[in-house]
Parts: C-alpha cells; sequence; structure tokens
C-alpha cells in the first residue's frame, strides 16, 4: 500500500487556509492511485507530529504544500514528522533543486519518501501559467499579455526569491508571454511600482503564495493599487497607471496544484500510473468552470 | 432477525479446518469430526453438512465472527468499532438483542453514534452531534461523504472559526448516515483528527506522551524562546496555561502530558475519552506570547473602585473565560459583564486614553 501525506501550514485564525490543501487531496484521492491521501498541518489537526500516525500504508510520500526550501522543508516538518536520520545534505539541493530522500519516521514502521515542497518543482511553472488562463478566462492567454510571478523575497528566505525567479525564467523560456518578470513584496522590483515594470498594457500578476491570506487578499492588492482599502475590493483588470491589472490571487489556489503534488511523489518513486495525465486533464475543465461560474 | 448467508457459511466452513475463535463462538476440527461451541451449546463429532446446519441455526455468533474477522481492517479501525458496540464486555446475544431493538448508541466526544444491523449481520453506522440525539437525523443536513465533514464542521453554531477540532464547540444540525464501519472511522478522523490512533496506542499501553518541557525543548524559530519561561522555579505557570487551555470545558481531549516525566501538574487532566499526548499548537502559540508577557515584572498600581466596581471586573474576566459573553441579555443590568454596565463603568472611570482610572501602564507616565 502507498500513501501521500500532503502536509501544509493551516491557521488558528483564517478559516480558508486549509481549503486549497483539502481540494487537491480530494482531487489526488479521486484519481485513485494512492490507497491512502491524508493531510497534515503545522496550526491544524492532525498535526505533523500525529499525521503518520493516521497512516495504514507502508509507504508514505509525503509533499509539503509549502512555496519554498527553507525553515518549514528543512527543520520544521522532519522534526515533527520524527524523520531522525534527516540530514539536509541528503537533499543535496541549490535552494530550488531538492526532489527527495527516503527516511524512517521514529514512532511509526513505516518508510517515508520525503519530497521537495511543490512550489519549486517545475510543473508548478505549468500551475502559474493555468493560473493565468483561468483569471483571464483565455486559455491561450500569451499573446499581448505580461505575466508578473510574485513572491516575499528574501526577508525571511533567500530560496523564497529563488523560486519565483526560478519559474518567472521557466515562463519567460516558454515564449508565451510578452513580458515575463518576478516581482516582490519586500525587495526589488517591488510590486507596488507594477505598472513601471512593464510596456504591455495587460498585466497578468500570480503571487507564489500557498493559499489566500492576509498577503494575497490585502497586502499586495493594496500596495499594487488595485484599492486603496481591500475590504471594498478590487475589479478584475484593474487600471493602474495605464495598465490592466489582472490579479490571480495564491497558485496554490488553482486546481493543477494537485498535479505537482502527485509529481513529486511520482519522482519519489510512487506508482501514479496515468494520474498525472488524468488531472492535467480534469482540472483543465475544472478551471473552465470556476471561470464560468465567477462571471455570474 | 440476522440472517446468515452462504458466504459467511462458506467461510466458516473453510475457517474451521485452522480453528474460529471469536466472542465466544469456537469452531475446530478433531480427528473425530468439527466442534461448534458457544456459550449456551457444545457439539462434537460434527461432520460438514452437519456444522453447516448447526451455524446456519446460529446466525448471530457466525455473521458476528464474519465481521469481525474481515482482513481488509487495519487492526485500529476494528479495536475501535468493537470498542464502541462493547464487544469485549457484552456478549454477542446481548449485542444483537440491542442492535435489533432500537440500536447501540455510543459517543466520542460530542458525537453520538448510533449502530444499527445491517443485512447479514452488517453494521450501519449514523454519526451526529450529541445536542441532535433526540432530533431524527432526516431532519438534520443528511450526508453521506465523510469528507464533507471539514467543511461542515469548520465553523461552531455561531459562525465562528474552530481552530482547534477537539473544542466543545462542536456545530448542530447534521448527520452522517449509512456509513459502513471504513467510513465511520473516517468521518470521526475528519471531526477529531488521530484521536483513534492515540486512542488505541493508549490502550495497548503504547501512547507516546511528550511532556512540556520535552516539547518546549523541540521548538525552533519564534517559538525557541518558550523554553527561557521554565526557570527552574516550578510549574505553577504551566498549571496556568494547562488550566486556561486543557480543562474539559476547552478541549475534549484528556491531557496525559505533564511538566516532565516526574513531574505532574496540579491540574486535572480531564475525564476525555480520547488522550493528548503533547502541547498542541495552539497551546505552543498561547505559551510564546505569555513567555513574553511573563517577562514583565509585577508592579503596584492604585487604582480607586467601589466594592461593587472591583466585583463588577471579576465578573467580566470570569464572563470572558468562561466563554459566556453571549450569553449576557442585552437588558441584564444585573449582571456586571452586561455591556450597558461596562460602558458605565468605562464612562466613569477610564480616561481619555482609556486608562483605568487614569493611571498610567508605565513609570514614566505613559
Amino acid at each position: 500500500m502507498q500513501a501521500l501525506v500532503i502536509v501544509a501550514h493551516g491557521s488558528h485564525l483564517n478559516p480558508d487556509a486549509s481549503t486549497p490543501t483539502y481540494d487537491h487531496a480530494d482531487t489526488i484521492r479521486e484519481a485513485g492511485v494512492f490507497d491512502e491521501v491524508k493531510t497534515g498541518f503545522w496550526k491544524e489537526e492532525p498535526s505533523f507530529r500525529e499525521v503518520l500516525r493516521t497512516v495504514e500504508s507502508e509507504e508514505v510520500y509525503v509533499v509539503p504544500l509549502f512555496i519554498s526550501e527553507g525553515y518549514f522543508t528543512e527543520e520544521v516538518i522532519p522534526r515533527e514528522l520524527r524523520l531522525d536520520e534527516w540530514d539536509l545534505d541528503e537533499w543535496d539541493s541549490d535552494g530550488t533543486s531538492a526532489t527527495h530522500t527516503t527516511l524512517e519516521a521514529a514512532d511509526v514502521e513505516k518508510t517515508v519518501h520525503y519530497c521537495g515542497p511543490v512550489g519549486t518543482h517545475d510543473a508548478m511553472s505549468d500551475v502559474i501559467v493555468r493560473r493565468a488562463e483561468s483569471v483571464t478566462g483565455d486559455p491561450d492567454v500569451g499573446e499581448g499579455f505580461a505575466l508578473a510571478v510574485v513572491g516575499h523575497g528574501t526577508e525571511r528566505n533567500e530560496n523564497s526569491a529563488k523560486a519565483v525567479r526560478l519559474h518567472a525564467d521557466r515562463i519567460e523560456g516558454m515564449d508565451r508571454f510578452e513580458e515575463v518578470k518576478a516581482l516582490f513584496m519586500d525587495e526589488d522590483p517591488e510590486i507596488d511600482d507594477v505598472a513601471d515594470f512593464f510596456e504591455t498594457t495587460d498585466v497578468v500578476v500570480v503571487p507564489l503564495f500557498v493559499s489566500d491570506g492576509y498577503h494575497t487578499q490585502e497586502d499586495i492588492p493594496e500596495d499594487m493599487g488595485l484599492t486603496d482599502d481591500y475590504r471594498t475590493g478590487w475589479e478584475t483588470p484593474s487600471d493602474v497607471d495605464g495598465h490592466r491589472i489582472w490579479y490571480a490571487g495564491a497558485v496554490g489556489t488553482e486546481a493543477l496544484t494537485a498535479d505537482v503534488l502527485i509529481e513529486r511523489a511520482a519522482d519519489a518513486g510512487a506508482n501514479v500510473g496515468d494520474a498525472i495525465e488524468e488531472i492535467r486533464r480534469k482540472t483543465r475543465s475544472a478551471g473552465a468552470d470556476a471561470e464560468a461560474g465567477a462571471g455570474d | 432477525m440476522t440472517d446468515v448467508n452462504d458466504t459467511q457459511l462458506d467461510a466458516l466452513l473453510s475457517a474451521a479446518d485452522d480453528g474460529v475463535e471469536c466472542d465466544g463462538l469456537s469452531v475446530t476440527r478433531t480427528d473425530g469430526g468439527y466442534r461448534f461451541e458457544t456459550p449456551e451449546e457444545t457439539h462434537t463429532g460434527l461432520s460438514q453438512p452437519a456444522l453447516r446446519e448447526l451455524a446456519a441455526q446460529n446466525p448471530w455468533f457466525v455473521s458476528n465472527w464474519y465481521h469481525w474477522n474481515r482482513t481488509d481492517r487495519p487492526d485500529t479501525e476494528r479495536a475501535y468499532l468493537r470498542w464502541l458496540e462493547g464487544a469485549d464486555e457484552r456478549t454477542v446475544p446481548e449485542r444483537y438483542e440491542w442492535l435489533a431493538d432500537g440500536g447501540i448508541v455510543a459517543s466520542w466526544g460530542e458525537l453520538r453514534i448510533d449502530i444499527a444491523p445491517g443485512a447479514d449481520g452488517e453494521r450501519v453506522y449514523t454519526v451526529r452531534n450529541g445536542a441532535d440525539g433526540e432530533v431524527a437525523p432526516e431532519e438534520l443536513d443528511v450526508r453521506t461523504d465523510p469528507a464533507d465533514a471539514r467543511g461542515l464542521l469548520k465553523r461552531d453554531d455561531r459562525g465562528r472559526y474552530r481552530p482547534l477540532k477537539t473544542a466543545p464547540t462542536l456545530p448542530t444540525g447534521w448527520a452522517f448516515v449509512d456509513l459502513d464501519g471504513p467510513a465511520l472511522a473516517e468521518t470521526v478522523e475528519y471531526v477529531y483528527p488521530a484521536t483513534i490512533a492515540n486512542w488505541y496506542l493508549e490502550r495497548r499501553g503504547d501512547l507516546d506522551v511528550n511532556h512540556w518541557r520535552e516539547t518546549m525543548e523541540r521548538q525552533s524559530g519564534i517559538y525557541g524562546v518558550i523554553k527561557t519561561w521554565d526557570r527552574g522555579e516550578g510549574h505553577e505557570h504551566v498549571d496556568w496555561v494547562a488550566e486556561a487551555c486543557c480543562d474539559d470545558s476547552q478541549c475534549l481531549k484528556r491531557r496525559e502530558w505533564q511538566y516532565d516525566d516526574e513531574t505532574e501538574l496540579d491540574v486535572d487532566g480531564g475525564d476525555g475519552a480520547f488522550p493528548c499526548r503533547e502541547p498542541c499548537s495552539l497551546v505552543v502559540t498561547a505559551a510564546r506570547k505569555w513567555t513574553k508577557l511573563e517577562g514583565e515584572r509585577s508592579r503596584t498600581y492604585e487604582f480607586e473602585l467601589t466594592p461593587s466596581e472591583k466585583e463588577q471586573i471579576e465578573e467580566i474576566i470570569g464572563t470572558v473565560a468562561d466563554g459566556d459573553v453571549e450569553d449576557v441579555r442585552e437588558a441584564d443590568i444585573y449582571d456586571g459583564a452586561n455591556r450597558y454596565r461596562a460602558r458605565f463603568l468605562r464612562a466613569k472611570r477610564f480616561d481619555d486614553e482609556d486608562r483605568l482610572c487614569g493611571v498610567p501602564t508605565d513609570e514614566d507616565g505613559v
């Protein structure tokens, strides 16, 4: 038996923080390639400490629903899961290149395949593009559009900015959008001046965050000038200094994120059959439905 | 009436060669034929057709064995489901009579779990809030997919987010029906995560309790400061934490963690069915705040209050601490925590900067 365990931050204050985690777990559960799909949280339950004991399978693929490598993926999660033999060198990462390592957890007799975070997987670039498709309602969006990938910046973790630049570079290499840039909340180039960085009128802005919350729903919209007060909401697109800003909200809420979770597990050796193709196909129609609903 | 079907009889006959033992039913093969035994009767020297005939006449014992003998279930789940219907304390006839006579009712935290007889000795489970116990499931928001519990139970009846799933604030008005054993366990897992696993570990004597000291020593990042709160001067501060956060009125888990493995806390751990094996993330987060606040030294302030005003402040704190603010009626001016009473006190005793009796908080007069 093989299990997928998605580990995420969760929140004591924001009831919606866990929603993307649950949604992706359901998508993967429906694909039927794992005997069990479980979720564990830092701030909610089951906790990282206790999630593995809720699993029956002997082979467990743990995928962090986090954006970058750093404090949580390198210290908190391995410690709380009791991966006593964890050694950062096992990941042999340059800050964005961790794939997986295989360990034992001290409190359960299971083999734990501990994977890198979703945010640094190459497939996340596709989720960012899909997010742009969702917010514009155009499955071919690209021509006549610029794309900004937004991250927190280096204030707390230098790898956070690396992940943002990684995807911006990859998407630029797709030659799909007129311009692609990495912007940040607390370092240059800053999102406050979003209009200054693009020549293209239409700019899709995708924050590389796992779930919507304070940063994506309050800080960034106000900093970019989409609204003076986040509580009054904003238009999509919004006019800012002669540009039309298509603000997408947290990329992690995009249904295709489930694909990255499953790809992480597959890279670590999980048998996922044709689930990757199936999820890519299913979430595409789900995205179209969501867009139709949003326009009602 | 419970029937026993051919599948169950065939299974019993093929298992008989290796011996069957379950809740008083014993079937073995001896040189002189099969032996079939229940607490009421013993038959020996049976041929296979005779054994089959006898088994068909004992549908409760046979279907009960078949039900619990399925090998595709985790030990944890089987032990839990058997515990719910009291399989270790009640005989098979007792349980089947109960099942037939309105079903067996069990509880788990605030959950009421009804066990009803299904076809051929299967069990059918219904889960709802115990407070809805007298309401017919059909009158509630009826669900059959365990995963629905996540969204349904995220907020309490007042619409507030429940960050602690074992807080005694489970909303009412819903029911999960037509659940088999695995679906029941899955539903319970969504309502009270990991409680079945920890209950099972405790039952086997294997619960891995992590006490306060080791849990706080483990913390890092912004929570690393908490370990400095333990100054080798006793554990009164942890008693206060447990009294604030872990009391049965706040959390249904039974606190098993103590100050350390040699020092018990002075407050009661509660009576919950499922154990709490280490300080949870809410306790850790609150402890970080208290570590900072408790770094302050006490000072002597002088406030001028009437005796009733002093008691009113105590009443307000008591009402907030007990979560009873919403229960204070709009015009109940006899209650010190009534809004008008509190506003009067503020109007009279606070200065323009909201300072009680105009007394500065800091020594420099701020």
